[in-house]
């Protein structure tokens, strides 16, 4: 009985889905693509050029749109995209944690403190060891407070919400403490090329040299996954539909080399380094490409990690599993506590890693780093699909959701928003966004 | 009554109990199983079946009791502890996480990686592939999380689950609940074969006849408590249904008479 209407209906479904599919459809159907993700670089779009002509018009400067301000946007997202990839899997098992900017805080001030009065009594100023040994010990703290809120949650049975709400103006308050609210500066020369400025960057031979790896990576993996497909019999995507996911892929990844390398030193810099390179300067001026900043390729390798972690590990799936049904992946024999508190761990790292960013960024360590983070690493997981209700989120969504949320804020600055209207408008953008995800949620189904 | 049953069962339970608040879900259950037979456990809504069970798939730990497996004492803490031992079992909620595919459910704690330690989608999805065929050769779904599919496809899934994995001892808590007649029809098929193959099978139904057809004993418990434990020859539909309703072994009180 069952069966026959269930075969009916499965017929029904192709037969409908083969009329309606339209150019678009099937455009869908043979790339692959999630529809949510071309919504993202709709609004990533409508962000930028809405911005960018907002300024064109009123203030008669575009300034969105420059290599300058797109390259300042790369390294603004990276501390937010470090955590947010962290915080899929923290939403994704249906926790929260509400303390990743008061942990970026304590280990940014730890680490200040560690490499300006400590290190360099031991190893001397400016020391080639100081800054690996300062960004150990700052991940290791996170991962130890990590540690510590997943073992309330996960074997004391606290909410989530509660340990990280509670860890927040703990973290916070310890941040202050450290260094008696006084804030630590300058950095380790070293340590300072982690959060980018113009020596933290690549160049332009080295951003060649990374785009085109990134692109052979690409196509290599397309292969693989088509060979994968061929020998156990599946379904294959459509050659034209390869062709056009691998070409836009490729492209976006050469276009930004080119962007980041349109963007030069700036003349002062520029002397400074002549004059210590013994270069002679001509007239006109010397064209230096920033490139990638190693903030940003900080961020790629973390999302490609965590990328390879999520999809194609045993801990990925599980991580999903608990998501999804918490009682079943308990049936199926996972240690669903035990894996709680690895993720926790997990995102306590990450958040060292971005206080390694953040205060490299900054030059400085204050007890205010990373206030108020963790509202938009949240809503970058949230905007990047990250669903509340567990079980569903990607690595590169929370990536472009961080990429979205940074655009906005930067947005806003540039064409002179006062703090209070960019806060009402982040605000009210994050809701609308659960909002719109929840309808698009209905629709799919 | 003469037992034509011989050696070491397969499984024992001895004496189990488990309360819930003041509830005694399960009180003093002792039941065994043996290699190539089918237990067939019956009651009402509420009787204490599928909690008795899940003390034996580690889902709870009994408060008492012991478990005896393949002659060996066995302590069950975990679900893990008894995949180890070899049962597997079918759960009344199917257990199957919602966002993930049939592979991904199949293999759920157990999957199977490439010999670099990532996940084997490819060959997950083939072997998903493989034993559908067998089991439900309608099932078509291979890409979508299984919250798309029918009650009976995920059903299909959390059956496959369990028999794939090459279990001992098979527990299956009403797996014909979602089905309809034909596929039904499949599930007791493959009941007797594995029953055949030499497996023991616990299967919970409220399709008392169905139950007469597929088991060697029933089991009728109420209200925790386990009220006969007989051979289906030995029985007629009309006792099991009084052991049901009544809470009284018929058989039991002929053989006081006697
Ligand atoms: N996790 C639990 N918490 C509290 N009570 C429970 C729990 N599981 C089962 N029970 C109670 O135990 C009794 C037996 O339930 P159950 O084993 O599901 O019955 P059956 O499967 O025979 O219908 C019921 O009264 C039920 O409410
Ligand atoms: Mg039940």
């Amino acid at each position: 009985m069952t069966d026959t209407t269930e075969a009916s209906d499965a017929s029904a479904e192709t037969k409908s889905g083969q009329q309606d599919l339209g150019l678009i459809g099937k455009f869908l159907k043979g790339t692959e693509i999630d529809t949510r993700l071309l919504g993202m670089f709709g609004a990533l779009a409508l962000i930028w050029f809405g911005f960018h002509i907002y300024g064109a018009v009123f203030n008669g400067f575009g300034a969105m749109l420059t290599p300058r301000n797109l390259w300042n946007l790369s390294v603004q997202t990276s501390s937010i995209g470090i955590m947010a990839t962290g915080m899929v899997l923290v939403i994704v098992t249906r926790h929260i944690d509400l303390s990743v900017g008061a942990l970026l805080g304590v280990t940014g001030m730890t680490m200040g403190i560690v490499q300006v009065e400590i290190l360099p009594q031991y190893l001397g100023l400016g020391h080639p060891l100081i800054w690996i040994v300062t960004a150990t010990i700052g991940i290791l703290m996170g991962m130890t407070i990590g540690a510590f809120h997943g073992w309330l949650i996960a074997y004391r049975g606290i909410p989530a919400f509660i340990v990280t709400l509670g860890g927040l103006l703990v973290w916070r308050g310890a941040a202050f403490l450290a260094n008696n609210g006084k804030t630590i500066s300058p950095v380790d020369s070293t340590f300072q090329l982690l959060g980018g400025g113009p020596y933290g960057t690549i160049g332009a031979t080295g951003s060649w040299v990374v785009g085109i790896i990134v692109c052979i990576a690409i196509v290599w993996m397309m292969v693989s996954s088509r060979r994968s497909r061929q020998r156990h019999g599946f379904a294959q995507r459509p050659i034209w539909g390869e062709l056009t996911v691998g070409g836009t892929s490729c492209a976006l990844v050469i276009g930004s080399v080119l962007l980041v390398n349109s963007y030069p030193w700036p003349r002062g810099i520029v002397n400074q380094y002549a004059a210590a390179n013994n270069i002679t300067v001509p007239p006109e001026g010397l064209f230096i490409s920033h490139g990638f900043a190693i903030p940003v390729l900080i961020l790629v390798v973390v999302g490609i990690l965590m990328t390879i972690l999520v999809k194609r590990t045993r801990f990925g799936r599980n991580v999903f599993a608990i998501g999804g049904n918490p009682e079943a992946a308990e049936l199926a024999g996972i240690n669903v506590k035990w894996m709680t508190m690895r993720i926790f761990m997990l995102m306590g790292s990450l958040a060292g890693l971005a206080a390694v960013v953040a205060s490299a960024r900054l030059n400085s360590a204050t007890n205010a780093l990373g206030l108020l983070d963790e509202l938009y690493v949240i809503a970058a997981a949230v905007i990047g699909g990250t669903s509340l209700a567990g079980g569903i989120g990607t690595i590169y969504g929370a990536i472009l959701g961080a990429l979205v949320m940074q655009s906005l804020q930067s947005g806003m600055v540039l064409i002179g928003f006062d703090t209070s209207v960019q806060q009402i408008v982040v605000g009210s953008v994050l809701v609308l966004a659960v909002y719109l995800d929840n309808l698009y949620r209905k629709n799919v189904k | 009554m003469t037992d034509l049953r011989s050696g070491t069962p397969l499984v024992e339970m001895r004496n189990i109990s488990i309360a819930f608040g003041g509830i005694r879900a399960v009180d003093g259950v002792s039941l065994d199983l043996y290699a190539g037979e089918v237990v067939g456990l019956l009651g009402h809504n509420g009787a204490g079946k599928s909690t008795l069970i899940k003390c034996l798939s580690g889902a709870y730990q009994a408060d008492s009791g012991e478990f005896w497996i393949e002659g060996k004492k066995a302590q069950i803490a975990s679900p893990r502890d008894s995949r180890n031992l070899n049962i597997e079992t079918i759960y009344q909620t199917l257990a199957l996480a919602d966002n993930l595919d049939a592979a991904s459910n199949l293999f759920l704690g157990r999957e199977l990686t490439t010999r670099f330690g990532f996940l084997d989608d490819a060959r997950m999805e083939a072997e998903t592939r493989r034993i559908m065929a067998q089991l439900n050769p309608n099932f078509k779904k291979f890409k979508e999380p299984v919250s798309a599919l029918s009650g009976g496809q995920r059903q299909s899934v959390a059956i496959a689950r369990a028999v794939y994995f090459n279990a001992r001892i098979l527990i299956m808590d009403e797996p014909t609940a979602a089905l309809g007649v034909h596929e039904t029809e499949m599930v007791a098929d493959l009941i007797k074969e594995l029953k055949n193959q030499g497996l023991g099978i616990f299967l919970i139904s409220h399709d008392t006849r169905e139950m007469m057809d597929l088991c060697d004993r029933v089991a009728v418990m109420k209200n925790g408590q386990l009220i006969g434990n007989e051979r289906v020859e030995d029985v007629t539909e009309d006792d099991i249904l009084s052991m049901i309703i009544m809470g009284k072994n018929p058989k039991k009180q002929q053989n006081y008479q006697n």
